[in-house]
């Protein structure tokens, strides 16, 4: 899956937890940049992610997650890509 | 992942949920709530519902219910989903969380946030990590034992701080089995090992759990149907811990609602079962009986006769088996006739309709001959078209969707979780015969009054006591119809009225020369100066039609007049369901007292010369 690709079903995944159709990602991203990314929002979005790629994060990639891109790169590599 | 996999698909999700925001309407969400939602989607229509009703809306036909979670971890991330499984059921129920880990305050502490709350039901999630915190692997076998002592004695103790504190339901969840065996299958026999004593702890808890009114959610049977992995993440676990991972939310949402509609009379009472391909395969009416395929000879044939033993057993348990399809009569009575690997008989259906019309029309018929709403049937159809036709003529019956194969029938219907019964009594096993016994008035519909002064009919009563209370406590707390003033009861409260001087409760038994249909009749009434006041009147509705209530007044009457009463005062209070009682008070010589309050019409009725109306029925008052 190419890295766009993968950014698209993404934003996907955000907009469906956030409820916002216009909401646009970007790499360097936090929760503090988006409006009601609380922990709750933070375990749907990774429930979502794991669900949408078919992929189980770790302890360790949980941890290390912290801006969009980060997620972004996860995704890819669990995928098979870097 | 354990899935919601008896609602249909929602199709247009994000076009659905954002018409549902531009006009939020209650029926709008609950029809929305009963369909296949993951748990990313249910938070979303949790929100939702928050923002188009920050208050509820008035006049629901179902009950408010306030419900408290308590837990040893975290539960935050299973309430939006426990909202949206009560919606599914048209419940609002308004949600407290205590603090984080603070059950045990929470419970004890008179100034804290629960007692403020005043829960109708409070749900306890002990983790299997906390529970089992006083185990050790070092432990001898005695140290075990009072290390498993300490555990029951702490719950039965928060148990009973609770019912006395709240008098309210009591709802604890089993321990999922996350402690790691160390010993493999002799795990039982290591006293210390976490893993056996999650597995004896839940048997515990089962075996207390009627003992101390508290009611169980298995989740240890869900476990096994599922796996723990569908039930547990330990990623999550670490992460927040989350004992239940977020994506079961939805299940267990659905498992906490199905217990709290149970209470409240609400799971459902009947199932109506399809003919062609829903009980054998094939078409009767074109293939003929002897060509249907059913029973032995093929793996399908003995999965549609599986089926139809699941659904015989259903109604062994209380639920009443109906059967609506196209088809002739003739061919459909044929193949329950002729056909011998047949597992349900005629005798087993309480009521038959086969024709060519419209099912929604049928199922309608089918509500009104077995005196039930529309609420309380489920409707079985291999047909994807009949299905969604049904759903949307009538959105309260419940339609699940069937799997293609009959081998996966029993299972679905099972999961969807439709009858859910925290007691089953003795009432339940028997009923299936009261509604026969209907069928045989009915069938003589043109002479009713003699055939009633055949069925040699008794009714006996006496004030309450402590062996009938949880048939009581079940009956007030499901009967809609023929219900006065709809007053649920804890058990609690039905125990108080034991030794409460001032109120007058009575039980009413029927039994006739067919069967003794056990407790159907409840009547509370409270000393109020020289008058009695009937604050609740039910009778069971498969006994409607038989002028038993003539009975009960007379017998309610000689009662009041020993109490030392002047005057009984009937109340009424309209609902949604309990239109046919309307006049119950006139009809049985009671005189309304004038008075503007719309939600609720006074009767009196002197005893003084109050002559008896009982007609072909005995009362007997038991010892």
């Amino acid at each position: 899956m190419t890295p766009d690709a993968i950014d698209a079903r993404l934003t996907d995944i955000f907009r469906e937890v956030f409820d916002d159709p216009a909401l646009v990602l970007r790499p360097e991203m936090t929760a503090r940049d988006v409006a009601g990314w609380d922990s709750g929002r933070m375990v749907e979005i990774l429930m979502g992610t794991e669900e949408a790629f078919g992929i189980t994060f770790t302890t360790r990639e949980v941890d290390a997650l912290a801006r969009v891109g980060d997620l972004a790169e996860t995704v890819a590599r669990k995928l098979g890509r870097t | 992942m354990p899935d919601l996999d008896w609602l249909p698909d929602p199709g247009p999700w994000a076009e659905r949920l954002a018409a549902l925001r531009q006009a939020p309407s209650w029926d709008g969400f609950v029809a929305l709530a009963n369909t296949r939602l993951n748990a990313v989607r249910t938070n979303a229509l949790a929100r939702a519902l928050d923002a188009a009703f920050p208050e509820p809306p008035q006049g629901l036909a179902r009950p408010l219910v306030r419900l408290a979670v308590l837990g040893s971890s975290t539960v935050s991330h299973l309430l939006p989903a426990i909202r949206v499984a009560g919606l599914r059921r048209g419940l609002r129920i308004y949600l407290y969380e205590g603090p984080y880990g603070g059950y045990r305050q929470e419970i004890l502490d008179p100034a804290s946030g629960l007692h403020a709350f005043a829960p109708d039901d409070i749900l306890l999630l002990f983790d299997a990590a906390h529970a089992t915190a006083g185990f050790d692997v070092a432990q001898d076998a005695e140290q075990a034992r009072r290390a498993e002592d300490a555990v029951r004695d702490d719950w039965r103790r928060l148990w009973r701080a609770a019912r006395t504190g709240f008098g309210c339901g009591l709802i604890q969840q089993t321990l999922l089995p996350t402690p790691v065996p160390l010993a493999g299958s002799g795990e039982h026999r290591l006293p210390g090992s976490r893993a056996a004593a999650v597995a004896r702890l839940n048997a515990a808890l089962h075996d207390m759990a009627a003992g101390e009114g508290i009611d169980v959610l298995a989740l240890d049977a869900a476990v096994q149907r599922h796996g723990l992995p569908a039930w547990h993440d330990s990623v999550w676990w670490w992460r927040a811990k989350q004992e239940v991972a977020p994506s079961a939310a939805p299940f267990y949402g659905d498992l906490v609602s199905r217990m709290l509609a149970a209470r409240r009379g609400l799971s459902r009472k009947a199932l109506v079962l399809d003919l062609d391909n829903t009980l054998w395969g094939g078409i009767v009416g074109d293939d003929g009986p002897a060509a249907l395929v059913l029973g032995p000879g093929s793996a399908e044939g003995e999965a549609f006769a599986a089926f139809q033993a699941y659904t015989r057993d259903l109604s062994r348990r209380g639920i009443v088996l109906a059967v609506v399809s196209k088809n002739d009569e003739a061919n459909a009575l044929e193949a329950f006739e002729r056909h011998p690997e047949m597992v349900l008989k005629r005798g087993d259906i309480a009521a038959f309709l086969a024709n060519w019309d419209d099912k929604a029309e049928n199922l309608r018929r089918v509500a009104a001959q077995l005196n039930l709403g529309l609420d309380a049937l489920v409707f079985a159809d291999d047909n994807p078209f009949e299905r969604d036709r049904v759903r949307t003529a009538l959105p309260e019956v419940a339609v699940p969707e069937l799997p293609p194969d009959p081998s996966g029938y029993a299972d679905r219907i099972a999961g969807a979780g439709y009858f859910e019964a925290l007691s089953v009594t003795a009432e339940d096993r028997a009923r299936g015969r009261h509604y026969a016994v209907r069928q045989e008035v009915a069938a003589q519909g043109g002479d009713l009054p003699a055939y009633l002064a055949g069925l040699d009919m008794r009714l006996s009563w006496r004030r309450f006591t402590a062996p009938d209370l949880p048939r009581i406590v079940q009956l007030v707390n499901k009967t809609n119809q023929f219900n006065l003033t709809t007053r649920r009861i804890t058990e609690g409260e039905a125990q108080a009225l034991l030794t409460d001087p001032d109120a007058l409760a009575l039980r009413f038994r029927l039994t006739d020369r067919l069967a003794d249909n056990g407790i159907v009749g409840i009547v509370i009434g409270r000393r109020s100066g020289r008058d009695l006041v009937l604050d609740t009147w039910l009778m069971s509705c498969r006994v409607i039609g038989r002028g038993a209530e003539a009975a009960m007044r007379d017998a309610v009457v000689a009662a009041a007049r020993d109490f030392g009463a002047a005057q009984l005062v009937g109340v009424y209070r309209p609902s949604p369901k309990n239109g046919m009682v309307r006049d119950l008070y006139p009809r049985l010589g009671f005189k309304e007292v004038e008075g503007e309050e719309a939600e609720e019409r006074r009767f009196v009725l002197p005893l003084d010369g109050a002559e008896p109306q009982a007609v072909s029925i005995r009362i007997e008052a038991e010892a």
